[in-house]
């Protein structure tokens, strides 16, 4: 070019130099930050629910985790043992005694708040059973001070940690607002304080009228066993007719149908699942109700097709360079995806797989049907067989059953029930980003 | 391969577990809402009692409970189904149908069912069983004629109550306390206000009029709740204006957020419950399989324990929660003792 065809042309364009921008590229770069901003505010918003989910969910559940404990010491006699256990309802009669010592203790103690035995028994939960099995295991602490931390009242509980005021507190048979005083005073003498709830992370479910007795230990085992038949079921199942359809399936009509059924059935809700459950297992096959083997085997069926869609995607994923090069070598196809194409393609699988296994971690309609949700959760498992048959119930399950108990101390047993399982869904979730962190292979 | 031991281990485990299953060794219950609570007090007493496992108890409306109870005998039935009502002539047919003949009926007890709002809102205190009819009834009488229900608020029938709109939390039709609020309230309110009369006069026969009286308004104003009384009370604690139908023993749990009114001028209680002045209550039972005597470990001795006086008395837990006893729990007692069935005592 020369100098005289280049001025004229240089001189107009001197605006869109670029330094000095012209309208155009403020305009498009407006927009930009624009969307940038629209970008930040979605992810604030997202961030802004998530806070209020966990601080909403810690504040209503954290109290679960701490309890109002009476503190005692008292000694059962050979003849009140065995009064008590000629009785119908010997539970009855321990709560009778432990009341009867905590009376006398007050009354040697010279409290100056006035009290009778009913307030006694209103503030203290229901050790009965407690103290009973306490006994039948240490028949020779019969006849010795043993000192006891039992649970106070539900009511007793919600006054301690703030949910019941004195101005909230209407008289009723459960508490009656003169009671606080000896509350109060039982507070001061350190016989009434706060301890960390054991039994609610170890403890099994408990009657309606004893909050403080509720745990969830019983059900995370429930949870435990069904978790294990979704494993051993759907994982070995799941591979299996992935590596089939991906591999070895030849393209036809029915393999696209099969396909397209997968990914319906993985869009199927969860209650449905529980009705066919209901109507195979139990109903057919013979299963019992309430067990784990049947909650797991309702859950497989729910999985499946997660898994195997994800470990499709990640069968997938391995470049056809690395079949070919072990045909080339000599393999046979079975041997080119199990020595070669399947190692590489775990990492994948088993994040979908531990992704499924949350997702039925976390599922309760299904298990409505099949008896697992209700007064269930009693008692731990005494044999690895007992963990799959016999009658408990599962996290969400035992969540979904406190919530809809009339007292509201059940009510903070649920929320601190749902920061258990939260925990549980993020320690999967984490060691799924792990394993995909450290093994996954990009080509 | 590996996974293919996975698989065929697994298979083995589940056909092992299955065949060492046959035998259940504790009672399933299902049924009632209402009655779920009292069932499940006895069941922990039973377990931390007796050398039984605790029962399973499950929850789902004395409808679907009594469904389930009639689905057949053996283990994988249920053993009881708990009711907060009767069982019906139709339940009792469909049960012998599918072999379930001879069922022990068990009254244990009675329950207040409330009409509770929040305890901020308007003054819902004193009702009338004519109120309620008036408000939810889907015909209602007014001024001589039967008319499709015109009311939108608590005072366009009645000056005495608040002028704030009509919104009911009523149970749904699989609970039992649905039966009783209409047997009780709504049909006894359409007799009252003169509309059951009005209905007969108008050519419809007398159990056309009492179906016609005891259908609800669909127009919003009354919403059937088919969850447990916590649906309600979450319900009650976003609605200000919102009535509730709730049992005896749940409003007493949570006096805090609710206040009751009065029907027909009684506060309920256990006491005015118990005497029949208060005017909405009703039995609650469970049913039992007797064949099932035997066969499941604990049953006779779970029943004979729900209806003991340490358990279902006037100074047992179950009372202690908000269950009214029984009088004649005695002859229950008996009756258990000796297995008696129902219809005849054959």
């Amino acid at each position: 070019m020369t100098d005289a065809s280049m001025t004229p042309a240089t001189a107009p364009k001197k605006k869109s130099s670029l330094l000095v921008q012209d309208a155009r590229t403020r305009q498009r770069n407006a927009a930009e930050t624009r969307f940038r901003m629209f970008g930040m505010a979605a992810i604030g918003v997202g961030l802004l629910f998530l806070v209020f989910l966990f601080t909403s969910i810690l504040r209503s559940g954290l109290p679960a985790f701490t309890q109002t404990v009476v503190e005692i010491e008292f000694t059962m006699t050979q003849e009140q043992f065995d009064t008590a256990e000629s009785k119908m309802l010997k539970t009855g009669e321990y709560q009778k005694i432990f009341v009867n010592a905590l009376t006398e203790q007050l009354d040697a103690s010279g409290l100056d708040v006035a009290f009778d035995g009913k307030a006694i028994e209103r503030i203290v939960g229901k050790p009965g059973g407690t103290i009973r099995s306490f006994f039948l295991e240490n028949p020779d602490r019969i006849g010795t001070p043993v000192s006891f931390e039992l649970a106070a009242s539900s009511r007793v509980d919600g006054y301690m940690n703030g949910r019941i005021t004195r101005d909230t507190l209407v008289d009723s048979r459960f508490l009656m607002a003169a009671d606080l005083d000896l509350v109060d005073a039982l507070e001061d003498a350190g016989i009434v304080k706060g301890a960390f709830n054991w039994n609610f992370i170890t403890g099994t479910d408990s009657g309606v009228d004893n909050p403080g007795g509720a745990g969830l230990g019983a059900s995370v085992i429930g949870s435990f066993f069904m978790m294990l038949v979704v494993l051993f079921l759907s994982l070995p199942i799941g591979v299996a007719a992935s590596i089939y359809l991906e591999e070895f399936a030849p393209k036809n009509r029915w393999t696209d149908l099969i396909e397209v059924n997968i990914s319906n059935l993985a869009a199927v809700p969860s209650i449905v699942f529980g009705i066919l459950g209901l109507a195979v297992f139990i109903q057919f096959a013979g299963f019992p109700q309430s067990a784990p083997l049947v909650g797991g085997l309702v859950l497989t069926l729910m999985t499946l097709p997660t898994i195997i869609i994800s470990t499709r995607a990640s069968l997938a994923a391995v470049p056809p360079s690395i079949r070919d090069a072990a045909l080339g070598v000599g393999a046979s196809k079975m041997q080119s995806v199990f020595h070669h194409v399947l190692p590489l393609a775990m990492p994948g699988i088993l994040t979908g797989t531990i992704i499924g296994l949350a997702q039925a971690l976390g599922e309760t309609a299904p298990l409505l049907l099949i008896g697992m949700v209700g007064f269930v959760a009693r008692e731990y498992p005494e044999t690895f067989l007992g963990g799959l048959t016999d009658a408990n119930s599962a996290m969400p399950a035992q969540i979904y059953t406190w919530a809809s108990r009339a007292d509201p101390g059940f009510y903070e047993k649920a929320w601190g029930g749902i920061i258990i399982l939260l925990l549980f869904l993020i320690t999967m979730n984490a060691i799924a980003v792990l394993l995909r962190r450290r093994f996954e292979r990009r080509w | 391969m590996s996974f293919a031991k996975l698989a065929t281990s697994a298979l083995a485990l589940s056909a092992m577990a299955a065949t060492t299953a046959a035998a259940r060794d504790q009672v399933q219950i299902a049924g009632s809402s209402t009655v779920l609570p009292y069932a499940s007090i006895v069941a922990e007493a039973f377990g931390e009692n007796f050398d039984f496992p605790t029962p399973v108890v499950e929850s789902g409306g004395s409808s679907s409970g009594l469904k389930r109870f009639c689905e057949g005998v053996g283990e994988n039935t249920i053993d009881i189904a708990n009711a907060s009502r009767a069982i019906r002539e139709k339940e009792v047919a469909a049960c012998a149908e599918a072999g379930v003949t001879d069922i022990i009926e068990v009254r244990i007890g009675y329950d207040g069912i409330v009409f509770a709002s929040q305890i901020n809102g308007p003054a819902y205190t004193a009702f009338q069983p004519a109120d309620i009819f008036n408000a939810l009834g889907s015909k209602v009488l007014v001024d001589g004629t039967i008319v499709d229900n015109p009311h939108s608020q608590w005072a366009d029938f009645n000056a005495n109550l608040p002028a704030a709109d009509i919104l009911a939390f009523i149970p749904g039709t699989k609970h039992g306390t649905r039966e009783v609020f209409e047997d009780k309230v709504l049909l006894e309110g359409c007799e009252v206000t003169g509309a059951m009369e009005a209905m007969m006069a108008s050519g419809m026969s007398e159990d056309d009029a009492e179906d016609a009286c005891i259908d609800v308004r669909q127009d919003g104003a009354s919403v059937d709740i088919d969850g447990d009384y916590t649906e309600t009370l979450a319900r009650i604690d976003t609605n200000p204006n919102g009535i509730g139908i709730f049992g005896l023993a749940f409003y007493e749990n949570n006096q805090d957020k609710l206040k009751v009114a009065t029907m027909g001028g009684v506060a309920p209680s256990t006491e005015t419950i118990s005497t029949g002045e208060y005017p909405v209550s009703r039995p609650l039972f469970f049913y039992m399989k007797k064949a099932h005597i035997g066969v499941i470990p604990g049953l006779k001795e779970f029943a004979s324990f729900f209806v003991a006086d340490e358990i279902a008395g006037p100074d047992g837990p179950l009372s202690a929660y908000g269950l009214v006893a029984d009088p004649e729990l005695a002859a229950t007692q008996t009756a258990i003792e000796a297995e008696t069935p129902m219809g005849g005592g054959s």
